[in-house]
């Protein structure tokens, strides 16, 4: 039998900051995004906070109205990702197999490992708590599925096993929302057919389930068994890229289409960078627009040849823009993912159209862009957006480059791709 | 209230790992570390974690903390 470990870091982002600012504990603290920017929602509360009804992901009047002497922390990422790392340094004395899950949760598959599976979990606890002075959970157990529910089952700063004879006493009794990967829809759905416990959902008959839920909820149905046999990826391997985007909730809303075009622009701009350090390139481009009603819509096409091109990426997500936004709205946030992915091979089939040539030129500047940033920083080489405001021909001008000398000032001439002439000067 | 102090610290390289060998206090007074009982990681009590090395100093004992991203030492102070 396996023996798998889950362990959750309690209420991470805040126990953070009350590490690097104890005076944070003595009261309710939550950890919440720049309300200036527009990003004044709850990200993480420490313990007290959440004894007075405070829930991540609500709106900073939501949480003070529950919770009037709420301390708000700003968010510390780079903390964040250092703790992390150094928990993580410690799993990895224990086995090679840890598989990330976010910056706070991890698995970890100590099959191999001689000592007895909750002596390691015992000891992980205690020099987490002693060594960095935060606190887990750990679920130990037989597989992914369970030991994860025994990491939520006890918090904070407790070790709780579920061997395969307690699923019925431990596990079955517990509400449907405790089980992996069954969000609230799931729930409300079963819960209309009288399914309100893993147990219930344990007992139906798979076909039954599988008629409501279809083939995931084949995979529920096990879980609510104790059955899951994926296993623990080592570290440092990765799952395969799907897809590559980035969205912006921005700090004053969009009214008009050259802000939309700077803002699509940007994102293309990070879209493609990451796009070739991966070594990938993407087949179609999906946007994502949100209005100030927090209305969405995505919408999404195909390209008529692969690309990895901030250009290319940029003139697709306008079109599919301008043929489904209509302004009824401002806008809140945008986002731009290059889908369809599939690796950039130097034996690809190449072609005499003027477009294929255009697209070579272009990945070939931006690939000699992207090393320019990784020895100078991000902010070497710039977008000169001053192209972007006129017709969409500027757009394209848009591409040009400006530096910036060594006293971080603009040159005062454009350091242009290689073979690209300036369409205005 | 513990407040973090943040101090002068002269290492030396050991077998390929940092240790100190003297401190300079903000008043500017100087001390040899005579000896070194115990080093790990451990959270410090004016807030923050890093390498916590417990030095004998004039027969006293002071924890030194040092953190290795920000490369700064420190110690906790009453005052």
């Amino acid at each position: 039998m396996r023996a798998i470990l889950h362990s959750d870091l309690n209420c991470f982002f805040a126990s953070v900051e009350q590490l690097y600012h104890p005076e944070l504990a003595r009261g309710p603290m939550a950890v919440c995004g720049d309300p200036d920017k527009r990003h004044g929602i709850i990200l993480a509360k420490n313990e007290q906070a959440k004894g007075l009804g405070v829930k991540t992901g609500e709106a900073i009047w939501e949480a003070r109205q529950k919770c009037p002497d709420l301390i708000l922390q700003p968010a510390h990422g780079y903390l964040y990702v250092r703790c992390s790392d150094l928990v993580r340094s410690i799993y990895e004395e224990y086995t090679d197999l840890v598989e990330p899950y976010g910056l706070d949760e991890c698995w970890l598959d100590v099959s191999d490992n001689l000592q007895p599976p909750v002596r390691i979990a015992e000891e992980i606890r205690r020099r987490v708590r002693e060594e960095l002075g935060l606190t887990v959970s750990i679920g130990v157990s037989y597989n992914k599925v369970m030991a994860k529910l025994g990491s939520d089952y006890k918090k904070p700063d407790a070790v709780t096993i579920i061997r395969p004879q307690d699923i019925r006493t431990m596990v079955w009794p517990l509400p449907l929302s405790a089980l992996f990967y069954c969000g609230p829809h799931t729930v409300r759905k079963l819960a209309r057919i009288n399914i309100r416990t893993i147990g219930d959902l344990a007992q139906c008959e798979a076909g039954y389930i599988r008629k409501i839920l279809g083939k995931n909820g084949l995979g529920l149905w096990n879980f609510a068994n104790g059955v899951d046999s994926s296993e623990v990826r080592p570290s440092g391997e990765q799952e395969d890229i799907k897809s590559v985007g980035n969205s912006t909730t921005l700090p004053s809303d969009l009214h008009n289409r050259d802000e939309v075009k700077r803002t699509f622009l940007r994102l293309a701009d990070k879209v493609a960078s990451r796009l070739r350090k991966a070594n990938m390139v993407c087949r179609g481009v999906q946007i994502y627009v949100r209005d100030t009603e927090l209305l969405s819509i995505e919408r999404q096409s195909k390209l008529y040849m692969s690309t990895c091109v901030t250009k290319t990426l940029y003139e697709q997500a306008m079109q599919l823009f301008d043929e489904h936004y209509f302004w009824q709205r401002p806008i809140r946030s945008l986002g731009l993912r290059a889908i369809d992915l599939m690796e950039l091979k130097e034996d690809r089939q190449l072609s005499f159209l003027t477009e294929f040539k255009e697209e070579e030129r272009w990945r070939e500047a931006e690939t000699a862009i992207d090393i320019v940033r990784e020895r100078y920083g991000n902010e070497a080489v710039t977008r000169d957006f001053r192209y972007c405001r006129g017709s969409d021909n500027h757009a394209v001008a848009s591409e040009l480059y400006r530096s910036k000398d060594k006293t971080g000032r603009l040159a005062d001439k454009h350091v242009l791709p290689l073979g690209f002439q300036a369409l205005k000067e | 209230m513990l407040r973090r102090v943040y101090i002068d610290v002269l290492a030396q390289f050991h077998g390929g790992r940092v240790r100190p060998v003297s401190l300079t206090l903000e008043d500017g007074r100087r001390y040899v570390i005579d000896r070194i009982t115990d080093v790990r990681r451990a959270p410090s009590k004016s807030g923050g974690a890093g390498l916590r090395y417990t030095c004998v100093i004039l027969d006293r004992e002071v924890a030194l903390y040092f953190d290795e991203w920000e490369n700064v030492w420190w110690y906790d102070s009453r005052k």
